[in-house]
């Protein structure tokens, strides 16, 4: 064990031949401590720092300024309710005429409508992602970054997701969904206020009694 | 033949080397550790696929709990020589008229998150225990009347303007209140922030089939 042996220097007369040992500390229960106490800090030792997944809304439009105009055919509607579920329509609500279809979480649910419309602009990142992995193409971390924010901002034919939520909805809901937006590479989307038209709709389609809705 | 005598001593290894090498480890997770003061309200935070680690300083985070109370944390900036928490709190206080003393403001300096109207804040921090503490985090007030949400993140971008703002709140937490909370940040002109979640296990998305390139 690791020890300190302190050599007894006999100089002088030598009165007694005592032990040649010396004087012997025993260590183990230092280094066990020691051992201990460095499992704990390794441990604890934040390496699982928490993840964070940035967001960038569009700025307020100002009071004189009109917000921008919306192109009807790539605005995909959004809608969560309770029970993680979402529904979705796409254009602008027309009572009556609108129909929401609804999904779930799933891969197959709501992340498969989004990738539909997404396609090209999906494929186009998953593959240059593709190329880097197998070495076609030689590009730094940062570079990869700067092109997939160069492919969203020439995306034009995407959809503009708008994100609302309907009551009940819990905050995971919408991290959830943002999460999808980030999977599915969504160039453009929002989180929105839902209107009174999808309100009705939502009470319609999820058969609840319209008591609430003229609130 | 001659006999090879074997040493009657027990074999004995020397360890030296691997208690040095155990106490330099050990001194250098000592030294790298950071702890973390306790927060004010336990968060568990959703899952989400991204894999960004948080910022290391100049943060600015607004809790929101399971029960929909606001709190608020800012960082003391790069080391904690520049006592920004310090700085901000007093400039709070004056706008209130409170006068907080050194001592007042070192305890606030060492706490995390809290959540509580200004008015209370010099019981908050004479508070003999934690449990005291607790119970006084009734959550900032974000009411258009009274928003001093708005204040705090104004004060604190006064005194540290490479802020970044990180919303991170209880899965279980009502959107309602998060709205209203992300709508007082964009009010502020914070349109990029984070949101802190946990990474979800078993990492890659599932994307459906048609959708994967060979």
């Amino acid at each position: 064990m690791a020890e300190i042996v302190q050599e007894e220097s006999n100089k002088g007369k030598g009165k007694r031949k005592s032990k040649k040992h010396g004087t012997h500390i025993d260590m183990t229960p230092m280094v066990d401590l020691a051992c201990l106490l460095l499992t704990f800090f390794m441990l604890t030792t934040a390496f699982n720092k928490p993840k964070v997944m940035e967001i960038i809304l569009p700025e307020k439009p100002k009071e004189n300024e009109k917000p921008p105009e919306l192109d009807k055919d790539r605005a995909l509607n959004i809608i969560l309710v309770e029970n993680d579920k979402v529904l979705w329509y796409v254009g602008i609500a027309e009572p009556g005429k609108t129909v929401l279809t609804e999904e779930n979480f799933s891969k197959d649910g709501i992340r498969k409508v989004l990738l539909e419309r997404n396609k090209q602009l999906f494929m186009n990142i998953t593959k240059m992602n593709k190329d880097v992995v197998d070495g076609k193409l030689k590009l730094s971390r940062d570079s990869i970054e700067g092109r997939v924010k160069r492919y969203y901002k020439a995306d034009k034919s995407g959809p503009i997701v708008l994100i609302k939520a309907a009551d009940g909805v819990k905050y995971k809901n919408i991290v959830d969904i943002i999460d999808e937006m980030a999977i599915t590479n969504i160039a453009r989307y929002s989180l929105v206020d839902i209107n009174p038209v999808e309100k009705m709709m939502v009470q319609t389609k999820l058969g609840k009694p319209s008591v609430t809705a003229i609130k | 033949m001659g006999k090879i005598k074997i040493a009657v001593k027990t074999p004995s290894i020397d360890m030296t080397p691997m208690v040095d090498l155990f106490f330099l480890l050990l001194v250098f997770f000592i030294l790298t550790a950071t702890f973390r003061p306790e927060e004010a309200a336990p968060i568990k935070t959703p899952t989400s696929t991204s894999q960004t680690p948080i910022p290391d300083s100049h943060l600015v985070t607004v809790l929101v709990s399971k029960d929909d109370k606001v709190f608020f944390n800012l960082d003391n900036g790069t080391d904690s020589t520049e006592h920004i928490r310090a700085k901000v709190l007093q400039a709070i206080g004056s706008n209130y008229k409170i006068k907080f003393t050194p001592k007042e403001i070192k305890k606030f300096e060492g706490l995390a998150s809290f959540g509580l109207p200004v008015a209370k804040f010099k019981d908050f921090l004479n508070a003999p225990d934690q449990k005291t503490r607790e119970a006084m985090q009734i959550g900032i007030p974000i009411d258009s009347l009274d928003n001093q949400l708005t204040m705090w993140i104004r004060f604190a971008r006064t005194y540290n303007n490479e802020l970044s703002f990180t919303l991170k709140g209880d899965g279980d937490a009502n959107y309602p209140v998060v709205k209203k909370v992300i709508a007082i940040l964009q009010d502020n002109n914070v349109n990029k922030f984070n949101l802190t979640t946990d990474l979800k296990s078993g990492v890659a998305a599932e994307i459906p089939a048609e959708f994967i390139i060979k």
